[in-house]
């Protein structure tokens, strides 16, 4: 589930009270959203993809909120992996074209 | 205030073709109605682009070039599986348009990789990257998108005809109306709030709303599909559990489990915990397996498991239909349902023609919502067009009624929580769903039968709720519809499975077709003629 919305990173774009399927969030003026329904969070990790500034984290338990540090998240690289890992941001080329689904399909039984 | 819905509206719109869901299927189906001429209004309960099952998973495609033997291949491949209800023409049909479709995708730009040979490869789709460009496509194709944006209930006209939808922005709370020509739904399946990844948008308003409008459903009874998952996750990938040995709690493996005998896992899941390692792929193939499926090892990393070399408990959630093969019946090859104006798509079209009763990890599925959308896109905008001027002459009325309405004669509130936690006390549990019986099916069916009529003589409490209170009627109808056809369904196809009749009998080669809201009904239908007759195979179920 979602778990932290940095307060130190965000730009409060408010994209992922846009795009999130879920309306999890909710747009404050002047200031970061807030998670206003966490237990609608389908754990999708969208919202983490579309942050332009890697300030959102999505714990892995679907079900049960666990607390998180975002010192700690920073340090092990977790805040903004999954954008990284798709390829999407600054820079980044999109890591569709790395797909290697033909090698596994290769040798499925 | 909640009488108003019907007469107050922040937003009123015209369109010759309104789009209801915007994922894969949706997409397509806009985009194809657009291309030909007509004004598209796209409505999605979240982020087109973001939400449904395919912009949180990605996508195998069932893409096979036009070699014959390939297609025949592959024709032939899951028939059996399915318990023999698909049918080639159609196989055909969608074999071809979802081949031309994938490839117009490389021309608009998805970034498709290529294999050891260096040629494209084009069977599998990242969810993310794929429905960003759907979104940007049909921007440019014209069309109006509408997000966060639930439809809630159908408009039809005086002879019957759909007519549009109405709806409400769940952000802003502004009501909505969308007066149209021709309306698709393309809403997806129903996966209960599962969690399952990507699947809690889809609860079957889709299924409801049609059949408020007099659509049928067909093969509800393949309703059953459960992804695996680590136990504390939503992602259900099942693909690479191929590799995974699965053990109990004292590390020895549970004889015959595996990604394709998940009812071995079920059962074991009854009584203990059942954990996998994924301990079968070789070092070469984790690392493909990373660069193929990154959103696969989301969990584990952020848990710190490493899913080769440690266990990890694992559990089974409930796809419903989204992995199911049944939704609303398409009478024809324009994928119009039985309601006039109203088409389906998608997971909320039923997908037998193609794969029978059996789905599961396939690629049938994104190839079904590719075609399905393409074509009810251009058929929509076809019908909108014949109609000429007679639209703006038409009378509509919204005809949803459970769950929308405040009435002062309704002295209950409705408590929507308690709805939604005792229809997923009926669907969730494998004993109930997976394992299904005589005795099961009618206990279940009894309750949900009293749900309804909790849901029918309650009022909803304020306009916040009515999303919800809609989805939960929309659960509690899809489970009826569910439970009725695999009550009829005497036997085990596809992925019924009925512990009560555990072969397939060859007299029940047929589709059950259901629908009704107050009363549910259930009647078969025999299968198209061009369907290969093999009554005489071994069965076909998928264990
Ligand atoms: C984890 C996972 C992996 C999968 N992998 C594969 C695979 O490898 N190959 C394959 O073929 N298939 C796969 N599938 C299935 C495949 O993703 C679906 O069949 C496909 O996405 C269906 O497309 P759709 O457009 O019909 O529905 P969806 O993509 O589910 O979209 C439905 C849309 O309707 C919207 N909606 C719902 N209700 C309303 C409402 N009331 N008003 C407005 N909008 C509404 C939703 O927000 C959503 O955007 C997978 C599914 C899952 C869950
Ligand atoms: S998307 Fe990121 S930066 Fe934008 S408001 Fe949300 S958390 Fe802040
Ligand atoms: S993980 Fe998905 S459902 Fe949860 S907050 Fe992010 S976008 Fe919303």
């Amino acid at each position: 589930m979602i778990e932290l919305v940095s307060e130190s990173r965000c730009i409060k774009c408010n994209i992922c009270v846009n795009i999130c399927p879920t309306n999890v969030f909710d747009r404050v003026p002047d200031a970061p959203p807030t998670i206003a329904r966490q237990s609608d969070c389908q754990t999708c990790y969208m919202c983490e993809l579309y942050c332009p500034v890697d300030a959102l984290y999505v714990a892995p338990e679907s079900d049960v909120t666990t607390s998180v540090n975002e010192a700690e998240l920073a340090e092990v690289g977790l805040l903004g992996s999954y954008r990284e890992k798709i390829g999407w941001g600054h820079k980044r080329t999109s890591t569709a074209k790395t797909d290697q689904t033909f090698q596994i399909l290769k040798q499925m039984k | 205030m909640l009488k108003t819905l019907t007469t107050d509206f922040e937003l009123d719109l015209e369109a010759d073709v309104l789009v209801i869901g915007g994922g894969p299927a949706g997409t397509w189906a806009a985009w194809s109605a657009a291309s030909s001429g007509a004004r598209v209004v796209l409505v999605d309960k979240g982020y087109c682009g973001t939400t449904g099952c395919a912009a949180a998973s990605g996508n195998g495609v069932w893409y096979v070039p036009p070699d014959p033997e390939a297609r025949e291949t592959a024709k032939a491949s899951r028939e059996s599986l399915g318990g023999f209800l698909s049918d080639r023409s159609w196989m055909d049909r969608v074999l071809d348009q979802t081949y031309a479709n994938v490839n117009q995708l490389a021309e608009w730009g998805y970034p498709f990789p290529t294999d050891d040979e260096g040629k494209p490869y084009r069977r599998s789709l990242q969810g993310p990257e794929y429905m960003r460009l759907m979104r940007r496509q049909i921007q440019r194709a014209g069309v109006k998108i509408l997000d966060n944006s639930p439809a809630l209930e159908l408009l039809v006209d005086d002879d019957g005809a759909v007519a549009g939808a109405t709806g409400v922005n769940r952000q802003t709370g502004e009501k909505w109306i969308v007066r149209s020509q021709s309306t698709i739904i393309a809403t997806g399946g129903c996966a209960f709030l599962s969690k399952a990844l990507g699947c809690n948008v889809l609860t079957g308003d889709g299924y409801l709303m049609a059949a408020e409008a007099g659509a049928e459903m067909s093969g509800m009874e393949f309703s059953n599909a459960y992804g695996i998952s680590p136990a504390f996750s939503s992602v259900t990938k099942t693909l690479f559990y191929n590799w995974a040995t699965f053990t109990y709690e004292d590390g020895t493996v549970i004889p015959g489990a595996s990604s394709h005998r998940r009812s071995v896992i079920a059962e074991t899941l009854l009584q203990q915990p059942v954990y996998a390692i994924i301990d079968k792929a070789a070092e070469s193939m984790r690392a493909s397996m990373r660069l193929a499926q990154p959103n696969f090892f989301l969990p584990f990393d952020r848990a710190g498991i490493d899913p080769f070399t440690q266990r990890f408990p694992v559990t089974l959630r409930l796809e419903g239909t989204v992995r199911g093969t049944g939704g609303i019946r398409i009478v024809d090859e324009s994928c119009s349902s039985s309601v006039r104006g109203l088409y389906a798509a998608g997971d909320a079209a039923t997908r037998e023609l193609i794969c029978g009763g059996f789905t599961g990890g396939g690629s049938h599925n994104a190839a079904w919502a590719i075609s399905s959308g393409y074509w009810s896109g251009k058929s929509a905008a076809e019908y909108s067009r014949s109609l000429g001027e007679y639209k703006t002459q038409r009378q509509v009325k919204g005809v949803g009624e459970v769950g929308l309405h405040s009435g002062s004669d309704r002295s209950q509130t409705l408590a929507t929580d308690e709805i939604i936690q005792a229809v997923q006390a009926e669907v969730f549990p494998y004993e109930k769903n997976y394992f299904r019986t005589e005795q099961g099916l009618t206990e279940s069916l009894g309750k949900l039968n009293h749900l309804w009529q909790e849901l029918r003589s309650s009022r909803v409490k304020s306009d916040n709720e009515l999303i919800r209170a809609r989805e939960a009627a929309a659960m509690v109808a899809t489970a009826r519809w569910m439970y009725s056809s695999a009550i009829e369904r005497k036997e085990t196809r596809g992925m019924h499975k009925h512990q009560d009749y555990p072969e397939l009998d060859a007299n029940q080669q047929h589709h059950l077709i259901s629908g009704g809201l107050d009363r549910v009904w259930v009647k078969t239908q025999p299968l198209l003629k061009s369907k290969i007759q093999n009554p005489k195979s071994k069965i076909g179920v998928a264990v």
